[in-house]
């Protein structure tokens, strides 16, 4: 973490939904930060509570059944928990903006895109409608969208998916806004639209210096586009670390599972057996060790692990960090760090030939 | 590959008409498949691989005869399936099965379970419901569940679950082949490695032919011996599943597999970018249809352009086939402050937009070319559409958009659609003249 205040900082959140088959705590007591111009990404499986935990920062969750059970959000020194609707508001869009995995649900089919995003301008600016134009053409070109000053009078159904992907970008960032959350962004698109909207988003952030977090469940973007990860399991977070340390020397059991389940980068592939707990009664203890090879007695009993110290600046959930544990046997070693740099591209797959 | 291949697909097409008016009359065609050709050997797995849009899930449901082909043969087993009828149709699908992407949306929610993995084994001709029950319950077990399964609904069934159920689904009948169309895409990495291992070792057992289809490549040299990478509805390279990956020939199979995220953060920025999208398959670009993005697009012998320059030189001649208005343009740059009327924007402005629109550079390597793209963007300002793009057309064109190229096998061993393979002299460098 850098030695300036975050821009974002959750604390101990806890986020609950109430249904008829009981309490589902989505999310059960995750903290974490966000650095100005940082990106952060949060990592997890379906059902890990990643996109309720983002939703919650601006209380987009439906309230109820959904309801903020505990913990705080502080926004740049102000705790949004406990902030009105109205405070929210000015807040959404304006000073963080989120950007959603399918891009046609978030655009209105019967409005022409340009009209759209003026129509964000105008919300959180007080400017002319001509003027509201003229940003929405130079937001339209600096999302990379070829020839903005035709296309600005287009409907959604005039663009393809990664194209709409970039109208929905430009609509986020009509207010300049200090933090953006993308959730899965990229997750409908095709791998070569993926790698186009990846890099885009990487050069505006270089251009308007916003925080981002970026919620995915795919690792592979995540080693491309993060400065720090959270990797969150059944509503808890289960490690925390730059995104080297955290790909290099993998310090959770979880973690390292879930790198060695990837697909098609040239060794064999682990799964990881069983299944997610059930949120509405989970697992004593470690919520993890149903599915954990390391699990000792102490893991299965009492509370889940708090987040202990594995390196400086490197924190995992799990007891193997505490007193009277030998942590050499959970944590990535040197095997990790070969693993990565043979990994992926096309011209080092040959020394893997026989390894399937 | 010594045996005789199980499927042997020929010129396969399959075209969508687009029709208009209350005559129906046909304007055009969206050629989905058009004219592709493999093989799958017993007991192997084929992998068909591209961008959506790219035909390969039409392929599949025109292979099983679930959609009519337009044209071509599908031998199966030595029978061309096209020509048979009713009763040999059944026949061939008691080997030949399909799994879908969406386990979800592939069980009717009012059929239990086992009811539904019985149900080929009823249209098949099975009466006896107590051996049904039998051969069902034995393999819910062998994909991982239990037999207690038979009774329950596919609610209660979780997404991996439920694909482990699709999966026992289509091995009922004991079939030759089963063609997969993006079996895990729904699920998550943990499940997806799972339902993987889970296909391979089933297909050990059974030993069944696989059709892969697939967008993550990823999944595709994890399961695949073969794989085909199809591109606007034509096959663009085969090849073994390392050889691909390890020595990748087409342009296109180099740029879409380096575009999957590695999990190593220490390898960021390394792909290729592909432009674009893919165009539309109901007017495919013509000669190599990939040339409108492709970075290893020929360029004329008459220059000397650095391969990224030329590539921008090209796309911002193709624009201009389509209409490029220069009153957009300064429109445009009055948005953006430049001048306060479309009047009054300088010319050298638009010509300096329009270059740095496409990221030609101010000024081209070669001065040949510099002079051709300097006198069509002078035209282009002042309004001389026409004479631009004749401009523009006459000197940067590229054998790529004439000729048509072929699948040619290569030095590698595999084959590929190339014109820079299929012309070994064309290889980079490109030649100067």
């Amino acid at each position: 973490m850098s030695d300036t205040a975050p821009l974002l900082s959750v604390r101990d959140l806890r986020v609950q939904f109430n249904t008829d088959e009981g309490v589902v705590r989505a999310v059960d007591g995750i903290s974490f930060d966000v650095a100005p111009g940082e990106t952060v990404c949060v990592v997890g499986e379906s059902g890990s509570g990643k996109t309720v935990a983002c939703e919650s920062i601006t209380k987009l969750i439906p309230m109820p059944p959904g309801e903020i059970a505990g913990g705080e959000v502080r926004f740049d020194g102000d705790d949004l928990t406990d902030a009105s609707e109205k405070q929210l508001q000015s807040i959404r869009g304006d000073r963080i903006a989120h950007i959603f995995q399918d891009p046609q649900g978030a655009l209105n089919p019967v409005y022409p895109v340009g009209a759209q995003i003026a129509e964000a301008v105008r919300l959180h600016s007080d400017v002319s409608k001509a003027a509201a134009r003229d940003r929405a053409i130079d937001l339209l070109d600096r999302v990379g969208i070829p020839e903005a000053t035709n296309r600005v009078d287009d409907y959604p159904h005039e663009f393809s998916g990664g194209m709409k992907q970039r109208v929905v970008i430009a609509m986020a960032l009509a207010a300049d806004p200090d933090l953006l959350i993308a959730d899965e962004p990229t997750t409908a698109l095709d791998v070569t639209i993926q790698s186009q909207i990846l890099n885009l988003l990487r050069d505006l952030q270089d251009e308007f210096g916003m925080s981002i977090i970026f919620v995915t469940h795919n690792l592979g973007v995540v080693a491309e586009v993060a400065d720090r990860v959270v990797v969150m399991y059944a509503g808890k977070v289960m490690e925390t670390g730059s995104v080297h340390d955290v790909f290099e020397r993998p310090s959770h059991p979880y973690t390292k599972s879930l790198l060695e389940c990837l697909p098609g980068i040239g060794r064999s592939m682990e799964p990881i057996g069983g299944s997610l707990p059930d949120l509405t009664a989970p697992p004593e203890g470690c919520r993890f060790h149903p599915r954990c090879p390391h699990a000792t007695a102490d893991c299965r009993s009492g509370s889940h692990p708090e987040l202990l110290e594995a390196a400086s600046d490197h924190r995992a959930a799990c007891v193997y960090y505490g007193p009277g544990y030998d942590v050499s046997a959970i944590r990535g070693d040197g095997e990790a760090e070969t693993r990565a740099t043979d990994g992926g591209r096309d011209d080092s797959h040959d020394s893997h030939g026989d390894s399937r | 590959m010594s045996a005789d291949p199980l499927l042997s697909v020929r010129n396969l097409k399959k075209h969508y008409p687009i029709t208009k008016g209350i005559l129906k009359k046909e304007v055009g065609r969206v050629k989905a498949v058009d004219g592709i050709s493999f093989d799958v050997a017993p007991g192997e797995t084929l992998g068909l691989v591209g961008e959506s849009g790219c035909g390969k899930s039409t392929a599949a449901t025109s292979l099983l005869r679930l959609e009519e082909p337009t044209d071509g043969q599908i031998l199966f087993d030595g029978d061309d399936i096209v020509e048979h009828g009713d009763a040999d149709l059944k026949a061939f699908r008691r080997r030949a099965q399909m799994m879908f992407q969406d386990p979800s949306s592939s069980f009717d929610p009012r059929m239990s379970v086992g009811e539904s993995v019985a149900e080929p084994l009823a249209i098949h001709g099975m009466r006896d419901r107590a051996r049904r029950r039998r051969i069902v319950e034995d393999l819910l077990e062998r994909v991982g569940l239990s037999a207690a399964a038979y009774d329950r609904y596919p609610h209660e069934f979780s997404g991996g679950q439920k694909q482990r159920i699709a999966l026992a689904r289509a091995l009922v009948l004991n079939p030759d082949l089963v063609v997969a169309d993006e079996p895990v895409s729904a699920l998550d990495v943990s499940i997806q490695a799972e339902i993987i291992s889970l296909m391979r070792d089933l297909q050990t057992e059974f030993g069944l032919s696989i059709v892969f289809i697939s967008h993550d490549l990823g999944v595709v040299r994890e399961v695949c011996d073969r794989v085909a990478v199809m591109y606007l509805g034509e096959i663009v390279e085969v090849a073994d599943t390392e050889t691909l990956f390890s020595d990748p020939k087409h342009p296109y199979t180099k740029a879409l597999l380096s575009s999957i995220p590695t999990p190593d953060p220490s390898r960021r920025n390394e792909g290729v970018e592909l432009s674009g999208d893919v165009p539309s398959p109901s007017n495919p670009p013509s000669g190599c249809r990939f040339h409108t993005r492709c970075p290893a697009v020929i360029q004329p012998e008459a220059f000397d352009l650095e391969q990224a320059e030329w590539r921008h030189v090209l796309d911002l001649r193709l624009r201009v086939e389509r209409g490029v208005d220069a009153s957009d343009i300064r429109e445009f740059l009055v948005a953006e402050g430049e001048a306060p009327t479309p009047e009054e924007v300088p010319d050298a402005a638009v010509a300096r937009e329009l270059r740095r629109e496409f990221d030609v550079p101010q000024t081209l390597s070669d001065p040949n070319a510099e002079t051709v793209l300097s006198d069509a963007i002078s035209a282009l300002v002042e309004g001389e559409h026409d004479e631009a793009r004749r401009t523009l057309n006459d000197s940067f064109s590229s054998v790529c958009e004439r000729d048509h190229p072929e699948l040619e096998s290569t030095s590698a061993g595999t084959s590929a659609a190339c014109l820079r393979v299929d012309t070994e002299r064309r290889i980079d460098p490109p030649p100067t003249s």
